[in-house]
């Protein structure tokens, strides 16, 4: 960095570069013993971080401990399934699930009477004993921070902590040193691909922009998440919207943008409030508008709200969006970065991407090219969630394996059941089954196997899981969502659904199963976008691992998982049942009598298969295994046939 | 002028032509729902699927609205398209078999079977009105409300719009509006092709390579014989 650029980011009230590294404000290292990071992303806040916060505050004033330890609120850790979380540092001890009448014990041990609180912390799912360090978490452990370097670090709605995390440096790099070509080949050389799911390289789109012939530019931030069960997007905007905005700014110098958009779904309040902050404060220090760093560059930025539609992720839809259109994809080509907003050259990337280019810049593009696979570079955050013991969100190197992820860093699966499939990619995605656990995850294999990169959103489902539910759930999902403009889409999820909701009723004929694969075929291939193209993902991949179990639907009636309701029914084993009337009282339509003592009976006619029943009976019986007293049976009398 | 390949000929191209005007222009027969002269592309109805590009890497584009380019390999009547094609009528006649046009393309390419509910609607969204209505009759009183399957078309909070002058063009231009005849046998989703007068020639080749000339001149080929089956 030039003296200039250092004098000016001084100047402008951020602090010494040389020092702040070590802690996150030069004051505070001086004044205060602890420092305690509450979380306060939006999975914590939903359990009651700011209630922990304030209790926190209120017992630390009332132990007199205020002049020496310092509460202070940090974006999303990711471990959003432990929340409240605290992380008290320098000592790096980590506290799960903390409840606001945990505190004043929490306080008085451990910055009173300096001993950790065992029972606040995490406890791995093999062992019993806690793990005090958050460096010794397996689902921190294997993590490699990049785009989420800051996460739990700062507070996203200060700019000086993010600054004295090195930030900004890289945008006073580009601008002081480097020529717009130089970027774009730095990026390029790096090999960073769209995390947004296809996968271009970003290096060639933002070189196809520049090139482009156009007197205004736009990049655009794609910040519209809709996958369900996906937050990775939220999470990057909430945790270090700083770190985009700064992408951003070197992206636009790159391409010769003057303006930029940044484009958040109206369901993201947090993430919109942060953003908006973030930018308010960018400008206030000269680092957003007019003549950025002295440099001559000038940028203005936008944030546009979505209002909450699925297909507004699509390219072309969202920047139909933007300019006030109908949100409906239009042919490509001509692409954006040739003819995008107002039919000038855009160049439209995720939030993870434009997050990945100041570290690219900083570090340098070999560094970031040494990391990951041959044909993906760097690392990847994904949305662990469904049934894995630690679920939140995680980044990991490319090429890491799904049995690295899900029993790693996921602890593996909830109360110990079997792996099943994992779904990787949003609606769009595909299962992948456990023969291929150890898929090492890169675009090129993702997509090889039968699914996609996606966003990231990674949904783990155990052996309880009907395939064909699965494929019904995420079909749906798009029924509703696609923007209904091609015939192949609106109407072939729609028929699809028509089947496997068939199958799933009991009502399967003879030939659904090829029907089904023809019809998928036609969607892909002839829907005009992404959306389209890839719906018929969630048919296509349980047809080709898990076309067994559409068999055992069809032919035999028969729901392996026993999810299905036309297809099960449930029993009550005699000899298990010790009548204590507890089903008797969950069951809601009366279908379970019995007098106390003796064993009930289940009237199947009346039975609405709601599995409360099921659910609330469980007793423990000789030597520790649980055994249920009620049973659920599908398919009588096919089980052999069928198996074999 | 622009050089591209049309079904295994170097055919020349006005620049800002789309693979159906071209295809139009060199006599190839596209089947097309929601496209009309005059009216911009929309790319709705997807029956005019062409397969672009060359070994591995082809894939489906619906040629009213992809542009044409330099060296851009073109074809019209694969295995894959005709697959895609029949699948997607099969759709259509599925939602509105009341409809003359709709079923007339489905007996052209050979329908003989839906396999689908019928819907019976009374519109397949094909959006010809509100173009219609929009650009050749500069009224903008109908459009698209929602999205997925509540997609629909309407005027303006569901209530008259002030923009029409009812001069009746989206009735005029609606495919779905034309009803058909239910001819001699009891009434079924699929028509009975009574008006069919295409002649039964080869409908599936890679490229068109028919050593007789022209489409359907020799009148020798039989449809059920000849489609090729993967």
């Amino acid at each position: 960095m030039s003296k200039r650029t250092r004098w000016l980011l001084e100047a402008k009230g951020c602090i010494d570069m040389a020092t702040a590294k070590r802690a996150p404000t030069k004051k505070a290292s001086k004044s205060y013993r602890t420092h305690v990071r509450v979380c306060v992303g939006t999975g914590c806040v939903s359990n009651g971080a700011l209630d922990i916060k304030k209790a926190l505050e209120k017992e630390v004033k009332k132990q007199k401990l205020d002049k020496k330890v310092l509460v202070v609120t940090t974006s999303c850790h990711g471990f959003c399934e432990r929340g409240p979380m605290v992380h008290v540092q320098p000592d790096d001890i980590f506290y799960q699930k903390l409840k606001v009448k945990d505190i004043p014990h929490l306080v008085q041990e451990h910055f009173l009477n300096g001993r950790p609180v065992k029972k606040f912390m995490y406890k791995p799912p093999k062992s019993k004993e806690a793990l005090p360090k958050m460096s010794d978490i397996e689902f921190f452990k294997h993590q490699q921070l990049i785009v989420l370097r800051n996460r739990g670090r700062i507070d996203p709605e200060q700019i000086d902590e993010y600054i004295a995390y090195d930030g900004y440096t890289a945008l006073a790099k580009t601008l002081t040193t480097m020529k717009p070509k130089d970027v774009i080949e730095e990026i390029k050389a790096s090999g960073l691909r769209g995390r947004g799911g296809a996968g271009f390289p970003t290096g060639m789109k933002w070189e196809l922009c520049r090139n482009a012939t156009g007197d205004v530019k736009y990049i655009v931030c794609n910040a519209d998440e809709g996958d369900p069960g996906a937050f990775m997007d939220r999470s990057v905007l909430e945790s270090d919207p700083h770190s985009v905005l700064e992408g951003m700014l070197i992206g636009a110098y790159a391409i010769g943008a003057s303006e930029g958009f940044i484009y958040v779904r109206h369901e993201y309040p947090l993430a919109l409030e942060c953003i908006n902050k973030a930018i308010r404060q960018a400008s206030s220090y000269g680092l957003l508008g007019k003549n950025i760093l002295d440099s001559g560059f000038s940028f203005k930025m936008h944030v546009v709200q979505g209002g909450g539609a699925f297909v507004c992720g699509e390219e072309s839809a969202l920047l139909g969006s933007i300019m006030g259109r109908r949100p409906e994809p239009v042919q490509r080509p001509p692409y954006p970065v040739e003819k995008g907003l107002w039919g000038k050259p855009t160049s439209i990337n995720n939030v993870e991407t434009w997050a990945n280019v100041p570290p690219i810049i900083s570090n340098g593009a070999k560094w970031f090219s040494s990391i990951g696979t041959k044909t993906s570079k760097g690392t990847k955050i994904f949305a662990l969630v469904g049934k894995v013991k630690n679920t939140g969100l995680i980044e990991v190197p490319m090429g890491t394996t799904l049995r690295q992820i899900i029993f790693d860093i996921g602890g593996g699966i909830m109360d110990d059941k079997d792996f099943k499939a994992v779904q990787t990619g949003g609606p769009s995605g595909g299962c992948i089954p456990k023969k291929l656990l150890d898929l090492p995850v890169d675009y090129e294999q993702l997509t090889a196997a039968g699914s996609m990169m996606g966003s990231g959103g990674m949904i783990v489902m155990d052996d309880a899981t009907c395939m064909v539910d699965v494929a019904k759930y995420f079909l749906n999902f798009l029924v509703e969502e696609s923007c209904g403009k091609c015939m192949s889409c609106r109407e072939g999820t729609q028929r699809m659904l028509e089947i496997v909701t068939r199958i799933t009723e009991g009502q399967g004929r003879e030939g659904d199963i090829e029907l089904l694969e023809e019809l998928a075929e036609t969607v892909r291939d002839t829907s005009m976008c992404g959306l389209g193209q890839t719906a018929a993902n969630p048919v296509l991949s349980t047809l080709r691992y898990f076309r067994k179990e559409y068999d055992l639907h069809i032919k035999y009636k028969r729901c392996p998982a026993k999810v299905c309701k036309s297809m099960i029914n449930f029993y009550i084993v005699p000899e298990r049942c010790t009548g204590c009337q507890r089903c008797v009282e969950a069951c809601p339509v009366g279908a379970i009598v019995g007098p106390r003592s003796e064993p009930h009976n289940l009237d199947v006619t009346k039975c609405i298969r709601c599995r409360a029943c099921y659910e609330i009976c469980k007793f423990n019986a000789i030597e520790d295994v649980v055994v249920d007293a009620i049973r659920i049976i599908s398919g009588v009398g096919v089980e052999e046939e069928s198996e074999a | 002028m622009i050089q591209m390949k049309l079904n295994g000929l170097d055919v020349q191209v006005e620049e800002g032509w789309t693979v159906l005007e071209t295809c139009r222009f060199y006599g190839i027969e596209i089947p097309t729902l929601c496209y009309k002269e005059h009216l911009s592309p929309y790319g709705a109805c997807r029956l005019c699927t062409v397969e672009i590009g060359e070994g591995d890497s082809t894939k489906l584009v619906s040629s009213c609205t992809y542009p044409v380019s330099d060296g851009l390999v073109v074809r019209t009547h694969t295995n894959r398209v005709q697959r895609a094609r029949k699948m997607l009528i099969e759709l259509h006649v599925a939602l509105c078999p009341t409809s003359k046009v709709i079923q007339d393309l489905a007996s052209r390419m050979g329908v003989t079977q839906v396999r689908f509910e019928p819907k019976y609607e009374d519109c397949v969204l094909c959006g010809l009105c509100v173009r219609m209505c929009k650009e050749q009759m500069d009224g903008k009183a109908i459009g698209f409300v929602d999205r997925g399957r509540n997609r629909r078309i309407t005027s303006p909070f569901d209530i008259k719009s002030e923009e029409c002058r009812l001069c009746g063009g989206c009735i005029w231009i609606c495919p779905a509006c034309q009803t058909r005849c239910h001819g001699p046998n009891p009434e079924s989703v699929l028509c009975n092709a009574c008006l069919m007068t295409e002649t039964t020639c080869l409908d599936v080749y890679d490229d068109m390579q028919c050593w007789m000339g022209g489409k359907g001149e020799c009148g020798m080929c039989v449809r059920e014989d000849t489609v090729v089956k993967e």
